[in-house]
């Protein structure tokens, strides 16, 4: 205790030296950092070419583009309903082969259940970059090795689910605890055994979970594939756009609008349930 | 020959630390030894060299005259069905059932994985979960999920699970650390007649003196990663089993004090 009262008679001037500064100024990096992202404002501003005249006149068009969609033209329902059932199935088809193949992928993907480390980075670069492309890009390469139509649309859900699961399934598996495989390992079981015995079970519900949103993902993404001729009601809503059929158009917008949301409705209380 | 052998064992972990110092003792057929020592002592790392969840630096391990410092995962399988285990926290899957958690049990002995799946799983094979599942007297509970068991029914079907591999070596790692003293006497119970009934070798991992001294044939205590004690249980030192513990204790109030007068000297 005797050492406390030393420090009482210290000058507590002694530390200034030492003592924080209220203010540093940035580094040369943080300016320049600065500098480029002004610049690119600047100049995205400019470029948009933002005038009061035509924000003003956009309103007015977006006025008349509501005058002639309004009412919404139901002469076509079940057209359109069709077109929509078939954006519904490119989804479901596509997260669900695109999840069964999530599953060994991630499994490849993780650093406790990967064979080989060398196997664990391949995979993980090629689940990413099917992540970082995006899947509009996927469609229209898809469109042209397999032609216009559903196929490709299936193929895209298929690759953008992968990016999308594998990695949430990977990470998932990579935070699973070690004890419950461990008590496998040490009955003698083979890796696979530990894996099926062990791993997938734990990492269930999880799975499920992030198959549900990738599910919801998938039907918000195959409402967009029409617009470059991968099937469903993309196609249509293309068409009725550039046919300047606002009142189609419209009709097939509210229908999108009640099919996601409940698709959106659906799988959230089946997760509610598997959580 | 000895069950197990353990022969000049050290394991120094990369950041310097030595667990274990030229660590020797040998386990007879149907011996229970108790491994004691408080947190720290290495009797953690012993564990998991025995187990092969850790490489030894050096020495070796034997068991069943086999050396297993230098096998292979896939080496050491057939050796690991031959050594069963318990442990603190039961490793269980909790969101399978109990039933499938008795059977996961057999994986060693069967060709292909997917065989101990419950709805794939040979009559024989269900018949005999089933019969381990009675045996630690939990029959009536074989379709709940493994989570709405209380600590103790867990490690009931933890040991029905180890019982399902047949073992003829059992491993336990403080299996009544996390469970209350009557829950954990109970199973110290059941494990002990289960293994004298068949006649297997039995290391368990203790670190309540009482409690190893009523089970256990003969003591190996670890202090620093040492042996400081290897006797038979009538053969015990008192005051060198009461110098385990107290001296740890000095020796934490030694550093205790030593960190308190650092805390106030920095101030």
């Amino acid at each position: 205790m005797g050492q406390r009262s030393l420090h009482k008679n210290n000058d507590p001037s002694k530390w200034d030296k030492d003592m924080p500064s209220r203010w540093t100024p940035p580094s040369f990096v943080t300016w320049l950092l600065s500098v480029v992202f002004i610049a690119f404002m600047i100049s995205g501003l400019n470029n948009a070419n933002v005038t009061l005249e035509r924000l003003s006149g956009g309103a007015f068009n977006m006025g008349k583009f509501l005058g002639s969609a309004l009412p919404p033209d139901t002469s076509r329902t079940s057209a359109i309903l069709s077109s929509i059932v078939q954006t519904f199935e490119i989804a479901l088809v596509g997260t669900v082969f695109g999840v069964l193949l999530s599953l060994p992928v991630a499994i490849l993907a993780s650093s406790n259940t990967t064979p080989h480390p060398i196997i664990r980075h391949g995979t993980r670069s090629i689940v990413s970059m099917m992540r970082t492309i995006p899947d509009l890009i996927w469609a229209l390469i898809f469109v042209i090795s397999v032609g216009l139509g559903p196929l490709a649309g299936i193929l895209t859900i298929i690759v953008d689910t992968i990016g999308f699961c594998a990695r949430f399934f990977s990470e998932r598996i990579e935070e699973i605890e070690k004890g419950p495989s461990q008590a496998l390992e040490s009955t003698g079981a083979s890796r696979l055994g530990i894996i099926s015995g062990s791993v997938i079970p734990i990492g269930f519900p999880s799975f499920v979970g992030t198959s549900l949103f990738a599910i919801e993902k998938a039907i918000r993404s195959a409402v967009i594939l029409g617009l470059v001729g991968a099937g469903g009601i993309g196609v249509e809503l293309n068409t009725a756009m550039s046919l300047r059929r606002f009142d189609e158009a419209l009709m097939i917008i509210i229908l999108i609008f009640i099919v996601v949301l409940i698709v959106e409705q659906i799988s959230t209380a089946i997760r509610k349930k598997v959580i | 020959m000895n069950t197990i052998e353990i022969q000049n064992l050290s394991k120094v972990y990369p950041d310097g630390t030595k667990a274990l110092n030229n660590v020797s003792f040998n386990v007879k057929p149907g011996e229970a030894v108790v491994l004691l020592g408080h947190n720290g002592s290495g009797k953690s790392t012993l564990f998991r060299c025995i187990t092969s969840f850790e490489k030894p630096t050096e020495g070796q391990i034997k068991i069943d005259g086999v050396n297993i410092t230098k096998l292979s995962k896939g080496k050491l399988r057939p050796i690991r069905k031959k050594v069963g285990m318990v442990f603190q926290h039961f490793n269980l899957i909790n969101n399978l059932s109990v039933f499938q958690n008795v059977l996961s049990g057999a994986m060693g002995k069967v060709r292909f994985a997917f065989q101990t799946f419950a709805p794939l799983a040979s009559k024989e094979l269900r018949r005999e979960a089933m019969e381990c599942l009675e045996r630690v007297g939990l029959s009536d509970l074989a379709k709940r999920r493994a989570d709405q068991l209380s600590g103790g029914q867990q490690q009931r079907v933890a040991i029905a699970r180890m019982l399902m591999q047949n073992p003829q070596v059992v491993l336990a790692d403080e299996p009544i650390a996390s469970l209350d003293p009557k829950a954990g006497r109970e199973v110290m119970d059941l494990l002990w007649e289960i293994v004298r009934e068949r006649g297997l070798t039995v290391v368990c991992i203790l670190h309540q003196m009482d409690i190893a001294k009523e089970y256990g044939d003969r003591i190996v205590a670890l202090k620093s990663g040492k042996v400081v004690i290897d006797d038979h249980i009538h053969d015990l030192n008192d005051e060198l089993m009461a110098s385990l513990y107290e001296k740890e204790m000095v020796e934490e109030e030694d550093k205790e004090n030593i960190m308190a007068a650092v805390k106030v000297g920095g101030m």
